[in-house]
This record gives C-alpha cells, structure tokens and sequence, in this order.
C-alpha cells in the first residue's frame, strides 16, 4: 500500500521507455565533475514523478534535467549556479529540500520549535511531580502513633 | 449470487455494528445488563458478517468473476493465484473492506479475550469500536462499494499492476492495516476510560497488549513495504519519506510512544492523562494515514478537487474521531487524578522524554507531509518537501533518542542517580566508543555519518544486553544464568525490542555512508571490477512468464578469484498493463548485499549494468524483526497471560475482579 499511489500513477501516466536511471552515456568523464552533478541530481525532483529525484527517476525528462545539470557544470557553473539555473526555470517545486525563504520558515522552525516547547512542558510536569515527592508523607493519626509508639516499646 | 450474498452480508453487518454501537452505550450508562451483554455477541456476528463479505470478494477474485467492475479493473485471468488473492486488497475499494474487516476482528477478539475487563467498560469499549466500524461500512457502501457490477462483463481484466505481483507487496497490505487498524482499540478503550471517568494501573495493563500488538504488525508491515521498495524499485533504496511511506511512519512512531506511556500508567500510575491523549493521536493519525492515501490529496490537489467525495467522506470521519474524541478529553481529562511521585532523575522522567522524543519526531514528520499542501493553498506557492529536509529535520530526534535510551532503560523507578547507571554501563560505553573509532580509523575519506551510527547504533545493543544483564543481579556466573533464562519475559523483550532499534539504526547509517556503486555498460564474457568483486555479464537471454516476457542477464559474481554466485538480474515487461518493471537479483550476505541490476542493450554492444554493494542492508530488516521480536515476547509476558488464564477459569479461583 506505501508505495501504492507512486505505483497507480506510473501505471496511469503515459509509460515511458524502460530506462534506467543515470545512463552509463550521460556521466561525464571527469569523476569528480560527475560526482557533483550525481549530488545536485539527487536534491532535483523529476517532475514527472512522484517524490523521486532525476537521479533515480527513470522518466525521459529525468533525463533530460540530468544532462542539463551536466550540460551546465561543464560549462562551468558553480553548484548553487546550477540548481538556481533550474529553479529559474521549473520553479522550487523541482528542490527537493525546500528554501527558507518566506513562510517556510515556519517548516524549518516547526520541528525546534515544537521541541522545545514538548520539552519545557515536559520539564514542567517533571518538577511538579518531584515536588509532590519532596512534600511530607501524610502523617500518621493519633491512633496509629499510638499503636507505632506501643510498638517501638515493646 | 455469491458477490450478491457479500454484497447483502456487508449491509447487514453495518446494521449489526449501528446496534452495537447505541445498545451497550445505553446500557453501560443505565446499568442494564443485558444491554450491555449485547456488545459481546454482536462484535463477534459482525466480524462473521464481514469476513462473510470479505470472502465473497476474494471468490470474485479467485474465480476471474470479470462480472464485478473491481475484478475487472485489477485482475486477468492469467495472473498467478497468489496474486488473484492479492488482488482483492490491491485496489481501494477492496482495501477499505479490509481495513473494516480488521477493524470488526479487533472488536471480535475484545469480545473474546476481554472476559476479565468490568462490565461496563467492556461494553462501551465494544460500543465505541463499533462506532468507528459504522463509520466505514458507511463509507465503503456509499462511496466505495467492491460489489457493483458491469451490465456487460469483458473477457477479460485490466491487470494488477505488476509493481504489486510481489510476495513482499501480498502480505505487505494486512500487516500494516492490522498494525493500523490495531490503534483502534486503544483508542476505543481511551475513549471509554473517559466516558467511564477512570483510568487505573488494571485499565494500561488492558491497553497495552493491544497497542503492542497494533505497533508490532505495523513494524512487520512497515519492515516488509521497505524491503519490497529495495528489491523491487530497481535502485535499492529502502526509504523514501513518501506522503504514503509517512502516513504508515506517524502512527508508529505514536504507537510506539504509548507503549512506553502505558508502561508508566501500568507500574506507578502517573501519566494518565497524557496517555488517553496519546492514544487518541495514534489512532488520529492513523486516519490521517488513511486519509493520505486514500484521498490523493497530497498526489495532487487537483486530483483531489476533481473527485473529492471519498477524500471528504474520510475527513469527516477524522474530524469525528479525533474531534470528538479531544472534546470529550478536553471535558473529562481532569477527572484523570495523577498519582504517583518521582524525581527528575528517573525511569519516569526517561520515558516522559522518551514521549517528548517520539510524538515530536512523529509530528515533524506530519508537518513536513502536510507542508507542500499548506504552502500550495495559503501562500500559492508549489514546492516539495522531500528526503533532504526530513533527513535533516527527523534524524536529530533519532540521535538523541538513542543516546539517553540505555541509560533510560536502565535508570530506577522513582528515583534513581545518572552516575550509578553510567558507572553500570561503562563497559557498552568503552565498546561503542571504540568501534565508532575503529572504524573512523578504517575508512579513509568518508563522511563521519558511519562512525557515529557504528558508536550510537552499538551503544544501544550493547546498552540492552548490559540491562538484561544487571536484571540477573548478583551472584555468581551460573547462578546468574540460571536467572537470565528465568527473566520474565517482558524483561527480554525490552532488550530485544531496544538492541533491535540500535541495529537498525546502525544498518540504515551504516548503508548510506558506505554504498558503493558502479555504472556502466558491460561487454559479454568481459570482466570487471566493483569493490573488493569480479562481476562478468555472461549471457543475456528473452523469457517468457506466465503473464510477462522477461529479459535475463547470467552474472558470475567472484571474490578473492572465487566464483561465490551467479546472478539472474531480469527486466519485465508485463503485455497487459505495458509495464516494464526490473527483477535486482541480489546476493544476500550477512555483511553485505550485492545488488545487481540490467538496463537496456547499447547500439554499440553490450548492456548497461548497475552495480550496488549495500554494506548492512539485512541488518535494517533484521533490525526491524528484532524490534517485532521484542514486542512479540513482551506480549507474552507472564501478567498478560494469567489475566487471559483467569478469564478461561473464572471458578477456579476467587481472584478480585481487577
């Protein structure tokens, strides 16, 4: 079932050939040329797909961003020079990490933010249920006294 | 007249469940017990009526009936059986009645195993499980309904889709719709612990075989549908924080933390309130789960616009639930008295932030799957929230969790001092230390990523053997053994359960940081060099299936000049859905896996060939089992079977009724 919607929408959208991922004739000679694209690719979404980066997206136009972001760092861009080339194109929908900018501060913040308040709730109840613990143990009535006295005497 | 019989059991067994969601109410309120005896046998005819209903699918299925538009829409008649069965929970409409199916055995099985629970909470449990089974027979007779048929049957169906003709995917449905479904009956007895206004050591100790029981088929089913994903999606990855993958993740993550609140309400009676609620957002979430998945919201909004009467039918539902459920919570929670006093430095104290942990890594994860949708509808703007962002957002949490969790097992009830229980673990601490730093110290360039998970992951197993350990107590060696083998058995599923989650939290960083891939185009008969192995594409050769034509690769895996396996990586074609899929054929190693993966011929000869070795990549599963494992002995533990014990011979004793 996981998989499920990701799986119905292959299956209902127009099926392209059966190509892999990276092709052996789209990497660049230069390893570590080529080691950059596979990290830009991987933070790409295919836009076609469902939640899949171009790099291990096997559509057609996965493809055709991979040999994009190559075509790009071969002609010397930096990263950023390259994903911000994309993004200008296909809009941040394509970054699968999603800016900071605007309202998705709140994203970004919501996870410490909500820490930090689970745990200063948590820190709270913590202390008032060790200062219940500080607090005297009921005392004994009269009459167990009495009978704790009679026994302490005998 | 079988599918009609189905049909007709399923409107009947709605009608049971709207009985035995108003009579035992009534009667638990007014203190008629014969009303309130209605629940038992009613939850036990509904689950009869449903599975009816459910059987009567799986014969439409089985037989090829292409009379009923589901068959048609899922199944051929060339499929193999297994995935004829598999199919009638393969589709949505087939789903749900399972989903139902599984919501009126739970009802079914507190009916029978719930003999020792007071009479009264007993039937507003049944009353308010059966509620919720109401809810969706409504759905799936008004919005979903398996059972309509074609005026004119085809000869023959659509197909499944072939991505889901798996053994993995078969059996990965029930499992986490058991797991699912399971929080159910927490929540059904949160909700009537409210009504009931009592909450007690006797009610967590009810709860929690059931929450165990839920959140252990969930990682059973969580564990199957991330191995699928690595063998069958052809690049093996195991995890891809999917909207789906997530809806399954939350209510873990919720069911997980109620195991460990339900704990401290169980042995000191604090933490009452905040369990109800828990219990209530782990099943809240698994609507949410259900609503993600079922509704397409998240695919697409226009998708969702475009047919929105399921997506709304379950939303309402969830508003009902949960709402409802929180109101009443909102009203009555401060009936829930606190008992119970500890220190800050305590077992208490440990599994409070072990809550913290989990329902705030669970709901990060909720935001980061809801996000696309709210920024898309409040600020216009379509972005994505994918793996990187949770990777960065979620593993934090993860961290932190494994760090103070051997110490939180370890810490005493009440009161206890961090230098005892460190002094205690010096020894896990000195070992996860060291191998963090071995292997730092043998890998050369790499990220610190698997050096830190070696230490985190190891400190955790090694933690949970020191803790059963200290259970044993003093004394000498055999006497200590003879205790370790006479432990209850929750004490071994604690551990068990805890190293499980240290493997694989170890596996899944240990796997990212030490992946190692190749790809290129292979000659035949021509080797090549991948790692420490030799891999020569031998022969490639077209086959046929019984419903698909195959392309198979014979790959001779060497190591250290030794011929180890040869492998059979296919690439499928399935004619029915034109759908081609790839078959990774994998070696399975104990250490590692080697994952071998065909693509397409090249004009210029040879084919290209994906190489994968995935160092630890069973370790995830295992560790996954493990956790499974521990749930499982824990469940069996000695004070949940004399409670069951005491319910098959109420004579034979004078036990007080709680």
């Amino acid at each position: 079932m996981k998989r499920l919607l990701l799986v119905l929408f292959l299956a209902l959208a127009p099926v392209a050939s059966p190509v892999l991922a990276v092709q052996p004739d789209e990497m660049l000679s230069d390893p570590a040329l080529e080691a950059r694209a596979r990290d830009i690719s991987k933070g790409l979404r295919c836009l076609v797909c469902r939640n899949e980066s171009i790099d291990e997206s096997h559509a057609s136009l996965a493809r055709d961003l991979r040999l994009l972001v190559r075509e790009r760092l071969t002609a010397g861009d930096s990263d950023t020079e390259v994903v911000d080339f994309i993004v200008a194109r296909y809009g941040e929908y394509v970054l699968l990490q999603p800016t900071g900018q605007g309202a998705n501060w709140i994203l970004w913040a919501a996870g410490p933010a909500m820490f930090v308040l689970a745990a200063g709730m948590g820190l709270m109840f913590l202390r008032g249920r060790q200062r219940a613990s500080g607090g005297e143990p009921d005392r004994l009535s009269a009459e167990e006294q009495a009978r704790l006295d009679d026994i302490l005497k005998g | 007249m079988i599918t009609e019989l189905g049909h007709f059991a399923l409107i009947l067994a709605f009608m049971v469940a709207i009985v035995q969601m108003v009579v035992p109410m009534v009667g638990a309120a007014k203190r008629w017990p014969g009303w309130m005896a209605v629940a038992e046998p009613a939850a036990l005819l509904q689950f009869i009526l449903t599975a009816f209903s459910f059987a009567a699918l799986t014969w439409a299925f089985v037989t090829s009936d292409f009379s009923l538009r589901l068959v048609v829409m899922n199944s051929h008649s060339l499929k193999p059986m297994l995935y004829k069965i598999a199919g009638t929970w393969g589709n949505h409409e087939g789903s749900m009645l399972l989903w139902v199916l599984i919501v009126t055995l739970f009802g079914a099985a507190a009916a029978v195993f719930g003999g020792n629970l007071p009479p009264t909470l007993k039937a507003r449990v049944l009353a308010v499980q059966s509620s919720i089974a109401v809810a969706f027979f409504a759905f799936i007779l008004w919005t979903s309904n398996p059972f309509l048929r074609l005026a004119v049957p085809p000869f023959d169906g659509q197909d499944l889709n072939p991505l889901l003709q798996d053994p993995g995917l078969a059996f990965h449905p029930p499992f986490l719709y058991l797991g699912y479904v399971g929080l159910s009956m927490a929540y059904s007895f949160a909700v009537a612990a409210l009504i009931e206004g009592r909450v007690d050591a006797a009610w967590a100790r009810w709860v929690r075989p059931w929450t165990l029981a839920a959140w252990i088929f969930l990682t059973v089913g969580i564990a199957l549908g991330s191995w699928w994903a690595y063998y069958e999606l052809g690049w093996g990855g195991f995890w891809f924080w999917d909207p789906v993958e997530n809806a399954s993740f939350m209510p873990w993550l919720f069911a997980a933390a109620l195991l460990h609140s339900a704990i401290v309400v169980e042995k000191r009676e604090a933490l009452k309130s905040w369990t109800i609620l828990l219990a209530i957002l782990a099943f809240g979430f698994s609507l949410i789960g259900t609503f993600i998945v079922r509704s397409g919201v998240i695919t697409s909004v226009h998708a969702f616009a475009n047919d929105p009467e399921r997506g709304i039918f379950i939303l309402m539902i969830l508003a009902f639930f949960t709402g409802g459920a929180l109101t009443l919570y909102a009203a009555r929670s401060h009936v829930l008295e606190a008992k119970g006093v500890f220190g800050v430095i305590s077992r208490e104290s440990a599994l409070v932030a072990n809550n913290v942990l989990l329902a705030v890594s669970s709901l990060v994860v909720f935001v980061g799957t809801m996000w696309p949708l709210v920024a898309e509808m409040a600020f216009d703007r379509k972005l994505s929230v994918g793996p990187p962002f949770f990777d960065m957002a979620f593993s934090p949490f993860m961290v932190v969790l494994g760090a103070i969790l051997p110490v939180g097992a370890m810490l005493p009830w009440k009161r206890g001092t961090l230098g005892r229980t460190l002094y205690a673990l010096r020894y896990a601490l000195v070992l996860a230390v060291a191998l963090g730093v071995l292997a730092w110290a043998m890998q050369t360039g790499r990220s610190g990523l698997g050096p830190v998970a070696l230490m985190l992951g190891s400190w955790v197993v090694f933690g949970s053997l020191v803790d059963l350990a200290a259970r044993t107590g003093r004394g000498t060696f055999n006497e200590r053994l003879g205790r370790l083998t006479r432990l209850p058995r929750a004490d071994w599923g604690k551990a068990v359960a805890h190293a499980g989650l240290g493997v694989t939290i170890f596996a899944v960083a240990g796997l990212t940081a030490w992946q190692q891939e190749d790809i290129r185009v292979a000659q035949l008969g021509e080797p090549y060099t991948v790692g420490d192995y030799r891999l020569t594409l031998e022969e490639v050769n077209r086959e046929q299936g019984p419903n698909y034509l195959a392309t198979v690769g014979t790959v001779d895996l060497q190591a250290k000049g030794r011929s180890i396996a040869t492998l059979y990586p296919e690439k499928r074609v399935y004619p029915v859905a034109n759908m081609p899929t790839t078959e990774a054929a994998i070696d399975y190693r104990f250490l590692r896996d080697v994952y071998v993966v065909i693509g397409d011929p090249q004009a210029g000869g040879g084919w290209v060939m994906r190489v994968y070795i995935k160092p630890l990549a069973n370790w995830i599963w295992g560790g996954a089992l493990l956790m499974a494992l521990g749930g499982l002995l824990s469940l069996t533990d000695r004070r949940f079977r004399v409670a069951a014990g005491a319910r098959r011979a109420p004579a034979a004793a004078g036990l007080p009724a709680e």
